[in-house]
């Protein structure tokens, strides 16, 4: 019985509900919801979940369904979505000369819209047999090409550049490898996505597979797709990035976390990336 | 501090006397001075103050705008279109900078 829950009653509910189903419970988020960018471009929301990736998940569903509605709406229009800002600042740094080489972006690789497709099938491995993320790629153009310095992984100016990349590929699927000589580091992924870390011994499912749905504190737990990142958080006020979300989660279990650029986390964002094959990218969305 | 940008919004065609919506972000941290460095320092305060816009040369709103607005300010309101003009946005700085935005608008 899926009624419009509000979040009054959801604690009640909550544990009834994932009784009854047996699962992942989906309370609360709008069952008719549906991501229309400035009413033209449909973004797939819900997808059918791959039992080879995700056994424990009877359906994947992007995150944007478990925000407010006043949150999602700012998704649905280009203007009022504030990671669109940081997807034109990343366009005047595509554009502008950078390095000893004194070239842009833009001079091997034309316009931002050659990036499209990217996103979609990023972390992968390059054929140096690394795993390799869209922040790898960057830094490697312009620490091996431009004669520039690499960014910070987490720097505005790194987040401001996969924005401006990831953008280019919304409303693709997701659509990352395992297989092949992905496939010992998808291995790896998994494997951290199921252990516990930290004093408070949670692992990545034990928010996101087994109490999706549910409430921890005030946050509305979700999946925990990355189909959406580089995300605008309201929160922070600011776009941020898979590893950045990464390092938050763990040190929210109160561990030593991994580095952002780590080949841990690298292997993590494979395996987070391949639970969400199907869903649209997102471009930048809009989170809380 | 990010680099200060801003975006306008207005409606593709409007008829004379129409009221229309007019959108406007920009791009800019709204340091409140509440919040600490990793030193343990307050960060200065630094926001936008006061945001005006006005067409054909009469003022349509001018807004104050203190220490709890969000970063990257979204600002809508209505303005009434008598004939066509040019809106102009101006946004001042705590610092003393202006940042301004222009952009025509035809009546039909």
């Amino acid at each position: 019985m899926m009624q419009h829950l509000n979040a009054g009653r959801l604690v009640t509910m909550a544990a009834a509900g994932l009784a009854l189903m047996g699962g992942v419970a989906l309370a609360d988020p709008d069952p008719t919801a549906e991501l229309v960018i400035e009413g033209e471009l449909h973004l797939t929301t819900r997808a059918p979940s791959n039992p080879a990736i995700t056994p424990n998940l009877p359906t994947l569903y992007s995150g944007w369904l478990f925000r407010d509605p006043t949150t999602r709406e700012m998704q649905m229009d280009d203007f009022e979505n504030p990671g669109l800002l940081a997807v034109e600042a990343g366009a005047a740094a595509w554009a502008t000369p950078e390095g000893t080489g004194g070239q842009s972006c833009a001079d091997c690789h034309g316009d931002p819209e050659s990036m499209e497709g990217l996103r979609a099938v990023l972390p992968r491995v390059n054929e140096h047999g690394q795993l390799w993320s869209m922040e790898n790629y960057i830094n490697n153009c312009r620490t091996e090409r431009m004669g520039a310095e690499a960014l910070g992984w987490n720097s505005r100016e790194m987040r401001e550049m996969t924005a401006l990349i990831s953008f280019q590929s919304r409303g693709m699927p997701v659509n990352v490898a395992i297989d092949g000589p992905a496939a010992p580091f998808w291995e790896q992924g998994r494997e951290m996505y199921y252990t516990r870390f930290g004093q408070l011994e949670m692992s990545c499912a034990t928010c996101h597979e087994e109490s999706a749905g549910q409430y921890i504190r005030s946050d509305h737990l979700s999946q925990g797709q990355i189909n959406g990142f580089p995300t605008y958080r309201l929160k922070d006020q600011a776009i941020v990035g898979i590893h950045g979300r990464f390092v938050g989660c763990i040190r929210d279990t109160r561990a030593e976390t991994f580095r952002a650029g780590s080949d841990e986390f690298r292997a993590l964002e494979l395996y987070v990336a391949s639970r969400g094959n199907g869903l649209s990218v997102e471009g930048v969305s809009v989170r809380h | 501090m990010t680099d200060v940008r801003p975006r306008i919004r207005l409606p593709r065609s409007a008829s004379a006397g129409d009221s229309i919506t007019v959108k406007t972000l920009i791009s800019h941290d709204m340091e409140s001075g509440q919040r600490r460095n990793s030193n343990g320092d307050i960060i200065p305060r630094q926001i936008v103050n006061r945001f005006t816009c006005e067409y054909a040369g009469v003022l349509v709103i001018d807004m104050e705008l203190h220490g709890a607005i969000s970063a990257n300010p979204y600002i809508e309101f209505e303005a009434v279109v008598p004939a066509s003009g040019d809106f102009v946005f101006t946004w001042y700085d705590d610092n003393g900078e202006v940042y301004t935005a222009t952009e025509s608008f035809t009546v039909s």
